[in-house]
């Protein structure tokens, strides 16, 4: 996988309203392995908490019996988090204002995650 | 837990806590250690302390012989744990925190809360005592009572 490519497939998120940037992590590790961001967010920390939040989930969902989530939708006060898995190893992560168009940021996250597969 | 300085406790509390590590152990870069989480044995902390203070003094050879910026963290990664080994300023002077941790948390988590770590350590440090000779005349005493603290024996 070259770094154009992560390049490219961050681009295409990141183009969206309201998204202050795009991260490719490591799931085991919560470590960034490419990152898009839009200002002064600290991705080193985002990239930890969201592998964390992502693999509970996966955790979760497993537990009840629900295989592996696809996609995680967080809002939160101040904004939003989109998360999606990349086959084991990445997650796609997401930041993004509250107001942002959720379903077209989740359909370019998809067609990122085809670029990278 | 145990600790040298009692200032330290809570911090390393709160980052043990967070980071849901298994072992942890703050000590000068000479190798003195000023608190401990999870060793049991003395003999343990004491070899540990050793090769931590010894690889941060190593791999800063290295950097400066490369002319590079100073390693300030050092990771190795194992199939079941792995240990995260860096360096930092406080105001009681430059220290090295080794933490030893499981599949159960990730090396990110791990970065981030050490980073909230030596933030806490930096805030909660009293004022610095009044600089003693470093052999001093007590110093065996002293030795004992700082493995007494730290192993509780």
């Amino acid at each position: 996988m070259s770094a154009s490519k992560f390049d490219t497939a961050l681009e295409l998120v990141t183009h969206v309203p309201g998204v202050r940037g795009a991260m490719l992590v490591s799931a085991a590790d919560g470590v960034v392995v490419a990152e898009a961001l839009m200002d002064e967010m600290k991705g080193s920390a985002v990239a930890a908490l969201a592998a964390s939040l992502a693999s509970r989930l996966r955790r979760a969902a497993e537990g009840a019996g629900r295989g592996v989530p696809r996609f995680v939708h967080l809002t939160a006060t101040g904004g939003t988090l989109l998360a999606a898995p990349l086959g084991d190893d990445l997650l796609l992560v997401t930041v993004a204002e509250r107001t942002v168009n959720a379903g077209l940021a989740r359909l370019e996250m998809f067609r990122a995650l085809e670029i990278l597969a | 837990m145990r600790a040298v300085e009692p200032w330290v406790v809570a911090p390393m509390e709160s980052f043990l806590a967070e980071s849901q590590a298994r072992l942890c152990l703050l000590m000068t870069t000479a190798g003195q250690v000023i608190a401990q989480h999870g060793f049991v044995r003395a003999v343990d902390v004491m070899g540990v302390a050793a090769l931590g203070a010894g690889i941060v003094a190593s791999t800063g050879e290295l950097a400066r012989t490369l002319k590079w910026q100073a390693f300030s963290t050092v990771v190795h990664q194992g199939p079941q744990q792995a240990h995260l080994l860096a360096s930092f300023d406080t105001p009681r002077g430059r220290w090295v925190g080794l933490v030893v941790f499981g599949p159960d948390t990730s090396l990110g988590l791990v970065q981030l809360f050490f980073e909230q770590l030596v933030q806490d350590l930096a805030a909660a440090a009293p004022e610095a005592p009044a600089p003693q000779p470093v052999l001093a005349a007590n110093f065996e005493h002293e030795l004992n009572a700082s493995l007494r603290t730290l192993f509780g024996s």
